[in-house]
This record gives structure tokens, C-alpha cells and sequence, in this order.
């Protein structure tokens, strides 16, 4: 069953954020079957603007400025990047996860995981890139992924924090990518969004049982609130002021809203859905302003999204020791697949 | 990995729709590309069969020549039926 039914009337009338990922796909179509733009395809830049005037979707093959498609790789490299490292934080609970069901859930949730970013790495492709590069540039630093991977999960309840937080951050930030005026992108992120959705409530689900539980149950949901709170803040980027790529992104419509407007979204929608988990949100200026018809919270440390993302986080060396590790390793299946394979294509059929 | 072919891969959501694509990964061969296909893309029931086809075996119309090669699609507008004109009276047409 699809619908946010637990974002309350706060995250808008327009049926919760799986409403809007419905809406982005039902104008992909409505903007395909508009029929085709008028202009000629010859003059390549007018042809590329007017295809992105008429929110049509530009496709692989269509000629594009070098700046749009180096924009791109990088953005859905770095999306890719994240969704692979972010499988540490989680996969290492799903050996002490607390009953079978949760386990088997969080199996499946690490298993889409993966497959995001396989439906990543396959968006970013088509722009001419290499998995090969790409992988390459993970392991050796030269792309980031999301700094919010580089925080521990110390306890199970950084399970359910990082399903309600850091999913929901995530979602919020994702959800205006299925508009996305590069297509392959945009169906990518429309499958992937669906599938969050799962994610994020199966972190809500254990914060909200965990929260009604005894005592040290309450204080350890409470105690991963605390601090997932800000690094998921942070996950929204630098403040608008300091955002380098954002007005040539959004002049694409590669991005639709600001970082400062996505982070604002997020926290309106928390403030009700921590209400009902009978949990709090850690800001004391967090407080509802009748005349920006928002809430006022504290923002995150800058400085500390900064330094993590130069690689001084909690666990930037121990998350890239692993994934190299678990490159080098997997090696020799690789190879032998390979051998294999060049061993079936020898064999003559009759 | 590097060295590892792609393969587009496209999806029969149901019976009685066309396969449809979907997105493409890479696999040392077809039987791998195919296991690896249900994995990725199928997880929640999307489908009831597979294709995997190598990406090197598709020949694609290049966007460049889009005009010369699909605009005497247009010349012809009295391949479509509304191109007629039906005398009054007539039924079944």
C-alpha cells in the first residue's frame, strides 16, 4: 500500500510525498504524450533549451551542454556512492538485529540498497561514464558520497533513526529529483523513492515500538533522536548562501527547490511525526512561527558537514577501508565469472 | 567489473503488455545478466519475464538525424484513418 499515512496535514494536502512521487511520474507521461518539440534538433543548444522549456525529458543520445552532463555524472555518481557505503551503518546490525522479522527486514532494506545504487550506476552510464571509473573514484577518493554515512550506529535504535531520519531526509531531498529534465535519472529516482518509502517506515516503526518499551528502550530511541537529529539537517547541503552548484542546477532542472527550502520541508514534517512517536526533537529554539507559517529551528553545524565531508568524521576511514576491502576481495568471484564466461563462448554448439 | 559486458534489460510488468525497459546492468554473461536482472529490478513482483540483451547488439537512430529520419512520417498524414473524409450515412467505417 502506497501513502505516507503517518506525515501529518504539516507535510501538505497533496497526499504525502509517495502522492508526489505518483504526480512526478504521471507528468513524465503527460509531458512525453505533449508530442514532440518544435525547433530543430540541428541547433543544438536552442533545441536542448526548448526540450527543457517544455519540461520534456532530455534522453542519452540528445546532445546536451558539457556542463549539464558533467553536473550529472557527478551528482548520480555521488547519489550512487552514498547508497553503496550506506549499507555499512545498517549492515552491521543485521547479525544482532533483536527477532527474526526485524532481521529479515533489514535484510531487504540493505538489499535495496544495493540496488539503488545499481539503478544509479546504470543512470549515470548512459551519460558516458564508465561503472569501471566510477568505482574507481569512490575507492580512491576523488567522488564523495554522503557525509552522513560516516556517523556510527551505536545501538539498534540508530536502525529506526536512520529509517525515520535519515530515510525521510533523504526521501524529501529525492522526491523532486523523479522531475528530474534528465530522464533516465528521473525513472531511477521514481523507482527508488517508492521503494524508500518502506525504508523510512520501518525506522519509524522501531523508534515508535521502541519508544513505548521500558524505560532504557524509551531512552535509547530518544538517545539515537538526539544524535541523528543534526547530521540529517545537515544532509540538505550548505545553506543556500554558500550553495556553489544550485542556480545552474536549478536553471536546468536538475534541482527544483533550494537546500534551505528542502531542510525546512523536512523539519515541519518531523515536528509532527516525533509528536506521535512520543519522542523529542533535540533543539530548544525549535518553536512554531505563526507568521512564516513554519517552524524556527536551530541549524547544523556547517563546520562539522564541512569537516566531515574532507574526511574527518566519526568514520570516513573505517566506512572506505571496508568498501576496498570488500573490492579486492570480491575479486576473485569476478574472475572467475569471467573465466567462465570465456569458457562457455569456446565451446562449439553442434 | 571492468571488464564485465552490459546489458540492457527490459521487463514484462504482466501478461499482455510488451516488455518495457527498464535499465541496464553489467554481468560477465547472459545467464549471470538474467539472475542479476530479477535481483535488481524485480524485487516487488515488477515482472513476469525477462530479456537481458547486450548493449553492443543494439543499433539505436541517432537523435542527429532525427528530421530526415522520421519526418516523411509526416508527409503522409493519409496513412491515418481522420485523413478521410466519410460520406453521410455511411456506417461501420
Amino acid at each position: 500500500m502506497y501513502g505516507n499515512d503517518f506525515a501529518g496535514p504539516d507535510a501538505g494536502s497533496d497526499g504525502g510525498l509517495l502522492g508526489q512521487v505518483e504526480a512526478a511520474e504521471a507528468a513524465l507521461r503527460a509531458a512525453a504524450l505533449r508530442g514532440r518539440v518544435e525547433g530543430d534538433p540541428a541547433a543544438l543548444q536552442d533545441y536542448f533549451d526548448a526540450v527543457i522549456a517544455a519540461d520534456q525529458k532530455i534522453e542519452p543520445r540528445d546532445w546536451m551542454p558539457d556542463a549539464y552532463r558533467r553536473g550529472l555524472v557527478r551528482q548520480i555518481a555521488q547519489h550512487a556512492h552514498s547508497e553503496i557505503i550506506g549499507m555499512q551503518p545498517e549492515g552491521s546490525w543485521i547479525t544482532r538485529a533483536p527477532s527474526l522479522k526485524r532481521k529479515a527486514i533489514l535484510l531487504a532494506k540493505v538489499q535495496d540498497e544495493a540496488g539503488h545504487g545499481l539503478y544509479l550506476y546504470a543512470a549515470a552510464e548512459t551519460l558516458g561514464v564508465s561503472r569501471a571509473e566510477l568505482v574507481d573514484m569512490l575507492l580512491d577518493g576523488r567522488q564523495k558520497y554522503s557525509s552522513i554515512f560516516n556517523y556510527p550506529t551505536l545501538t539498534w535504535a540508530d536502525i529506526g533513526a536512520i529509517g525515520w531520519l535519515v530515510d525521510g531526509a533523504a526521501i524529501v531531498n529525492q522526491v523532486p529529483l523523479c522531475r528530474c529534465s534528465y530522464g533516465p535519472y528521473a525513472r531511477a529516482m521514481i523507482r527508488i523513492c517508492k521503494e524508500e518509502s518502506f525504508h523510512q517506515r520501518q525506522g519509524y516503526e522501531i523508534l515508535h515500538t521502541l519508544s513505548r518499551g521500558t524505560q532504557a528502550q524509551h531512552e535509547m530511541a530518544q538517545d539515537a533522536v538526539d544524535r541523528w537529529w543534526y547530521p540529517s539537517l545537515a544532509m540538505f547541503g550548505p545553506p543556500d548562501t554558500d550553495s556553489t552548484h544550485s542556480a545552474q542546477s536549478m536553471a536546468w532542472k536538475i534541482k527544483r527547490f533550494s537546500n534551505d527550502d528542502l531542510r525546512q520541508r523536512f523539519v515541519d514534517m518531523c515536528v509532527q511525526q516525533a509528536g506521535v512517536l512520543g519522542l523529542r526533537i533535540p533543539d530548544p529554539g525549535l518553536r512554531w512561527n505563526e507568521e512564516r507559517q513554519a517552524h524556527d529551528f536551530t541549524a547544523p553545524d556547517y563546520d562539522e558537514l564541512m569537516r566531515v565531508i574532507k574526511g574527518d568524521g566519526p568514520c570516513n576511514e573505517e566506512r572506505m577501508a571496508h568498501r576496498r576491502r570488500a573490492h579486492s576481495e570480491g575479486a576473485w568471484v569476478r574472475e572467475a565469472a569471467a573465466a567462465y564466461a570465456a569458457k562457455q563462448q569456446e565451446v562449439v554448439p553442434a | 567489473m571492468s571488464g564485465e559486458p552490459l546489458f540492457e534489460v527490459f521487463v514484462r510488468p504482466r501478461r499482455g503488455l510488451s516488455h518495457t525497459h527498464v535499465g541496464s546492468l553489467h554481468a560477465p554473461d547472459a545467464a549471470m545478466a538474467l539472475r542479476n536482472a530479477r535481483d535488481v529490478y524485480t524485487r516487488r513482483e515488477e515482472g513476469v519475464s525477462i530479456w537481458v540483451v547486450p548493449a553492443t547488439a543494439i543499433t539505436a537512430s541517432s537523435p542527429d538525424e532525427k528530421d530526415a529520419f522520421f519526418d516523411p512520417a509526416a508527409d503522409k498524414v493519409y496513412r491515418h484513418p481522420t485523413f478521410y473524409d466519410v460520406p453521410d450515412g455511411a456506417k461501420h467505417l
